[in-house]
């Protein structure tokens, strides 16, 4: 279970996080909507300690993240991150491979590569990509590498940065199913940031809104619809007006 | 009120300073202690040592030459006022190993590598690629910091001795073929003068400015500013501070060695 509680981050006079709340019970999916720059990426970097809260505490399975063992702590997670964050000196197999080839889960290289391979085939990647370099590949192609090193070693926990930004419509499917997959097989805790409402339906559980630097609302996905949140009911629906700015 | 404002700013601007001053320490700290401790990263390692030793020769050996020649020229012009033309080999090997061989040679590499450990691991941090490798377990410091500041350290030297026998063969090359200087003499008169620690100074030297040079495109690479406007800044200032510090430590370097 991870628990956020009032916390606050500001960088500069940008003041992002004005005391979030926000409660993902263990082996849900947890789907994080709101605008752009309303700082669901930093939110989501200061659960994994890569961006320290001005103030607040974070609690993962009853140990605070300011405290905890990083490594063993770490150990647990995976992250696909927004811009992909690939190695760009590392081929892509020995990018989804990171962890396999070294530190504590080390597995012989062969092992590791064969593993690599079954993960980018997870994510529609075809096994002529592993010896290529991160560069010689698309944009929406980076991102599911990202996605198949995050979960290459099986982490209990999971984030998702916007995992179907920028792929066409037919690997956004592939990838929703993916991500629904992975917290129902292996019983993997799941948040994920996404501004794509066919991605909210198909791998939500709960959804939390984030708007202000605060959650707006939080609750079942089924009540989504009818939850009568000005702010949520203008974000699912797209409009141009509303309590929300277009000017932001 | 102009000049308590003046002096408020000379005031935060010194007091800036002393503040970068201390973070460059506690990073220097850091890496020394993450350099002591495991996992070590031996491939990075190995890389590390190609990219910033062997391919630096051609630059390193470039300068060294033209450098001697250059020495020599000045030397004979300036000995033969009185008559002191056969001091050039000597002096020309003693600038060069104590003093142009390792300055020179570590302002080049400071132009090479500083550059490119800076805009590589600042571009790694603009594309949150530092942020990855933490999430993978895997410490930086340890993984970019370490292999790459203890390569430059025990790589740098090399280039300098390197660069001292060359510098003093574009010594010879000059001073035999335009000055008509005798050829057997000048290799006697350069291998007599020529002391043990003129040699091991100018590589100590070498060390320690192989390890500010890699030190600085490091840290500034790892607190590159956003975007890459951020990464070309820090860019610039991993070579302008690397460039300073080394002419700096090089004349404290100087005084600590030869002052009596
Ligand atoms: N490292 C940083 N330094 C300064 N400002 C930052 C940093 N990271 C994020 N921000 C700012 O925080 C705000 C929220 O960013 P982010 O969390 O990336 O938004 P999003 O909700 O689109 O993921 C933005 O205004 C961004 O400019
Ligand atoms: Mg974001």
């Amino acid at each position: 279970m991870i628990t956020l509680h009032q916390v606050h981050k500001a960088f500069g006079d940008n003041h992002v996080l004005r005391g979030v709340d926000l409660t993902i019970p263990k082996g849900e999916s947890m789907v994080i909507i709101g605008g752009s720059g309303t700082g669901k990426s930093v939110m989501l970097k200061s659960v994994l300690g890569l961006v320290a809260p001005d103030a607040g505490q974070i609690i993962v399975d009853g140990q605070d993240v300011t405290t905890v063992e990083r490594d063993a702590f770490l150990a647990r997670f995976g992250m696909l991150f927004q811009g992909g964050a690939l190695f760009d000196s590392l081929t892509v197999w020995q990018n989804v491979a990171f962890r396999l080839l070294r530190g504590s889960l080390k597995k012989p290289t062969e092992e590791a590569r064969a593993i690599a391979i079954e993960k980018l085939r997870r994510v529609g990647l075809k096994e002529n990509v592993a010896d290529r370099f991160p560069a010689e590949l698309s944009g929406g192609m980076q991102k599911r590498v990202g996605l198949a090193r995050a979960i290459a070693a099986e982490p209990e926990i999971i984030f998702f940065d916007e995992p179907t930004t920028g792929l066409d419509p037919i690997m956004s499917g592939v990838i929703n199913d993916l991500i629904r997959e992975i917290v129902v097989e292996m019983g993997a805790t799941a948040m994920t940031i996404t501004h794509d409402m066919s991605s909210v339906r198909a791998i939500a559980d709960d959804v939390a809104m984030l708007h202000d630097g605060v959650i707006q609302w939080t609750g079942d996905v089924e009540q989504m619809d009818s939850c009568g949140d000005p702010y949520v009911e203008q974000f699912i629906n797209g409009r141009a007006e509303g309590p929300i700015e277009a000017v932001r | 009120m102009i000049v308590i404002r003046l002096i408020a700013a000379l005031g935060s601007a010194v007091l800036g300073m002393l503040a970068a001053v201390g973070r460059v320490a506690l990073f220097a700290g850091q890496t020394i202690s993450h350099l002591l401790r495991p996992p070590f990263y031996f491939k990075e390692f190995g890389q590390s040592l190609i990219t910033i030793g062997y391919f630096s020769l051609p630059v390193v050996g470039l300068t060294a030459i033209f450098t001697g020649a250059a020495l020599a020229l000045q030397i004979y012009e300036g000995g033969s006022r009185f008559n002191a033309e056969s001091v050039v080999p000597s002096i020309v090997a003693i600038g060069m190993v104590r003093e142009l061989g390792p300055v020179l040679g570590g302002l080049m590499v400071a132009a090479r590598v500083a550059s490119s450990i800076a805009a590589e691991i600042g571009t790694m941090k603009v594309t949150e690629q530092i942020d990855a490798l933490v999430t993978l377990s895997t410490n930086p410091m340890k993984y970019l910091t370490v292999p790459r500041v203890l390569a430059a350290t025990l790589a740098v030297p090399v280039l300098v001795a390197v660069g001292d026998a060359i510098g003093i063969m574009g010594g010879y090359l000059v001073g035999v073929n335009r000055l008509g200087l005798n050829s057997a003499a000048y290799l006697s008169n350069t291998v007599d003068f020529l002391e043990f620690w003129d040699i091991a100074s100018g590589l100590v030297k070498g060390a320690v400015f192989g390890f500010i040079v890699a030190l600085m495109g490091c840290y500034y690479g790892m607190n590159s500013g956003r975007g890459a406007q951020g990464v070309g800044r820090a860019t610039k200032a991993a070579v302008v501070a690397a460039s300073v510090m080394i002419l700096a430590s090089n004349y404290l370097l100087t005084e600590l060695f030869f002052s009596a």
